[in-house]
């Protein structure tokens, strides 16, 4: 049974259809990325999963129970966490603070204990900068922040949109090694969008190609390295 | 050069000045006499009055320029000079003992009129308290507060002139009834978000006013209810002076209760759910707060204090009208949360006294109590945007962290 289940999916703003039926699965464990141009439906097909956006047809089914009448929070309780679009960190608060929040729902003290210096491993910077308002980190130095604070959560399935956005090449291919260390390390499923093609194919299992709200190409991440049409849309070759 | 720079700059403004008041305060006509004054010396006057001002401006802006680049490289060195001052046993204990000393024996120091004054500012620090945690913790900027304070106030009035109901009795009701107001409100302005929850919320204070203006069967109309009771003490017949002063310790008693509620509030688990609400309601939901939840709480908790005053109020006064709660008094009561500080326990509770007792002493200047009012809020916002007495959040620390109560967001 797939970990996440997307069934013919369509999703409208108002009167303008976003998603025109989309159906993808993730299998527990593995590394899975959205790639397209930009409008294509990639960040919608995030929200819709995590109930921001629902869907107006079509089922979501997450370890085989249909969540797309949920509410959000319902959604991050069962175990999805998101990494919002431009991060979205909490600018008054601490690093530390940002942190709690993300363990919210967790009342296991030691436990979350454990996860903070976990992530402070992975992101030394965070944990010099621990007691700085989050507002005040770089760019790069928050986006960590967002994917830690949505890991404090210890969620099944990473949501994570458009990590690179603003960062500076260097800063987004340490953050990339680090989500492929967070996916075998912890086995954390993940569901990642983004633009830099090149970059999420490398790190992925595998790959779906969104184009107007439709699905048109999905395969292993070799594959879609190699087909001469995502090279020359979206790999700039 | 910079100095000489900035004493241009207000040689213009004062010479700006004298130009746009000129026809106001150097001509003068006397149709009388049929001749025109030339008061130069006004002009004079305002020159150097506005120079002064406007230097002394730009001065002080400079200066807090200055400071800002000190203090927030700095982490926090300030706050926690105050924390360690009020931490330290040896000054705390002692402080506080001699507040809750003076508190005591106030109203048998000081006349019946000076034990009334306390009793209001006592009053007001409850409802700033209450507003507070619409506004100061969860971030929903409430400019009809002031309704939920009518609801309880007429509540208890109603109930006392048509059922006799008791002061004590009414207290709980009058915040029920002030909940269940908020929860009818709360649930279709839940969707809405900062200035579009101001308006509907001030909407809805005008008419709940307006509705207690007209409604005349039901309350009386703009003649109000006289003859409230004041709350008895087991049946015993007290004059004035003593009422005056139970009533001073029945307040005294509910406001250290509030004090006490708020405190635990703010550092609950709802607590948290609200700051986060506060700081962004997107990145709260991904957290899995219930954000409507979290909201209505939190809208809810405000009513009900505002509720309780209410009666207070009612039975304090002994005579209600719809002119008590007009919109000034919602904006009285922002005042007071936004100039003492937002979401500062300490920051209300000092900016209720000063906006309370400040006009009840300053009589003498009663006709220039707004203007100076606008002026010491002007300055505030300048120069202290964080109120008197910025707030300092507890910090989270996992491992000594005691279990979480509550339930925000479940």
């Amino acid at each position: 049974m797939p970990l996440l289940e997307l069934d013919n999916v369509a999703t409208f703003y108002g009167s303008i259809q976003a998603l025109k039926g989309i159906s993808l699965s993730i299998a527990a464990g593995e590394i899975i990325t959205l790639i397209g141009a930009n409008g294509a439906g990639k960040s919608t097909t995030l929200m819709t999963i995590c109930g921001i956006a629902p869907p107006r047809a079509g089922r979501i089914l997450f370890r085989g129970a249909a969540i797309e009448a949920a509410e959000p929070h319902e959604i991050v309780r069962r175990g999805i966490s998101q990494v919002p679009e431009g991060r979205r960190i909490f600018p008054h608060l601490t690093v530390t603070e940002n942190l709690a929040m993300g363990a919210f729902l967790r009342k296991d003290s030691t436990e979350i204990a454990r996860d903070r210096e976990y992530l402070f491993s992975l992101f030394p910077i965070l944990k010099e900068r621990r007691h700085q308002p989050g507002g005040t980190l770089s760019g790069g130095e928050q986006q960590m922040l967002a994917i830690s604070r949505a890991l404090m959560a210890r969620p099944a399935l990473l949501l994570l949109d458009e990590p690179s956005l603003g960062l500076a090449p260097l800063v987004s291919r340490l953050i990339f090694r680090i989500i492929r260390q967070i996916n075998e390390e912890r086995r954390t499923t993940i569901l990642l969008v983004e633009q830099n093609a090149n970059l999420a194919l490398r790190i992925a299992h595998r790959g779906y190609v969104l184009e107007n709200g439709r699905i048109t190409l999905e395969g292993n991440c070799a594959e879609l390295l190699g087909n001469e049409e995502v090279k020359r849309a979206y790999l700039g070759m | 050069m910079k100095a000489l720079a900035e004493l241009k700059k207000s040689l213009g403004i004062a010479l700006w000045f004298m130009a746009l008041t000129f026809p106001v305060m150097v001509i003068r006509v006397n149709t009388i006499e049929r001749v025109v004054e030339w008061r130069w010396r006004n002009m004079a006057f305002i020159g150097i009055g506005s120079f002064l001002l406007s230097f002394a401006w730009r001065l002080l802006l400079a200066r807090k320029e200055r400071g800002r680049g000190k203090t927030d490289t700095g982490d926090g060195t300030i706050p926690a000079v105050r924390r360690r001052l009020l931490a330290a046993p040896g000054i705390r204990q002692p402080a506080l003992a001699a507040l809750a000393l003076s508190a005591a024996a106030f109203p048998f120091l000081f006349s019946s009129y000076q034990t009334n004054i306390m009793t209001t500012a006592l009053m007001y620090v409850m409802l700033g308290l209450g507003l507070n945690i619409v506004v100061g913790l969860a971030g929903l900027l409430d400019l009809g507060y002031v309704a939920f304070y009518a609801v309880g106030a007429y509540s208890y009035a109603l109930l006392n002139h048509h059922f006799g109901l008791g002061f004590w009795a009414a207290l709980p009701v009058g915040a029920l009834l002030s909940v269940l107001f908020a929860l009818a409100l709360g649930f279709p302005i839940l969707r809405l978000r900062g200035d579009y929850l101001a308006i509907v919320t001030l909407g809805f204070c005008e008419i709940t006013r307006l509705v207690l203006e007209n409604w005349n069967e039901f309350s009386f109309g703009p003649s109000g209810i006289a003859n409230i009771s004041r709350p008895g003490l087991f049946g015993l017949r007290l004059t004035l002076h003593e009422a005056t002063i139970y009533f001073y310790f029945i307040v005294l008693g509910l406001c250290l209760a509030t004090l006490f509620v708020v405190r635990r509030l703010q550092h609950s688990r709802v607590g948290r759910a609200w700051v986060a609400l506060r700081e962004d309601e997107i990145a709260c939901e991904a957290m899995g707060i219930d954000k409507a939840r979290a909201k209505l709480t939190a809208y809810t908790l405000g009513a009900a204090w505002a509720g309780m005053v209410g009666v207070l109020f009612a039975a304090k006064t002994t005579f209600i009208n719809p002119a008590s709660f007009t919109f000034l008094e919602s904006a009285m009561i922002l005042s007071i949360v936004v100039l003492g500080g937002m979401g500062s326990i300490m920051g209300i509770v000092v900016g209720a006294f000063l906006l309370i007792l400040t006009p009840e002493y300053l009589r003498a200047f009663s006709s220039y109590r707004m203007l100076l009012f606008g002026t010491v809020m002007v300055l505030m916002m300048v120069f202290r945007p964080q109120g008197i007495v910025a707030n300092v959040r507890q910090v989270y620390r996992y491992r000594k962290q005691p279990e979480s109560e509550g339930c925000a967001g479940g």
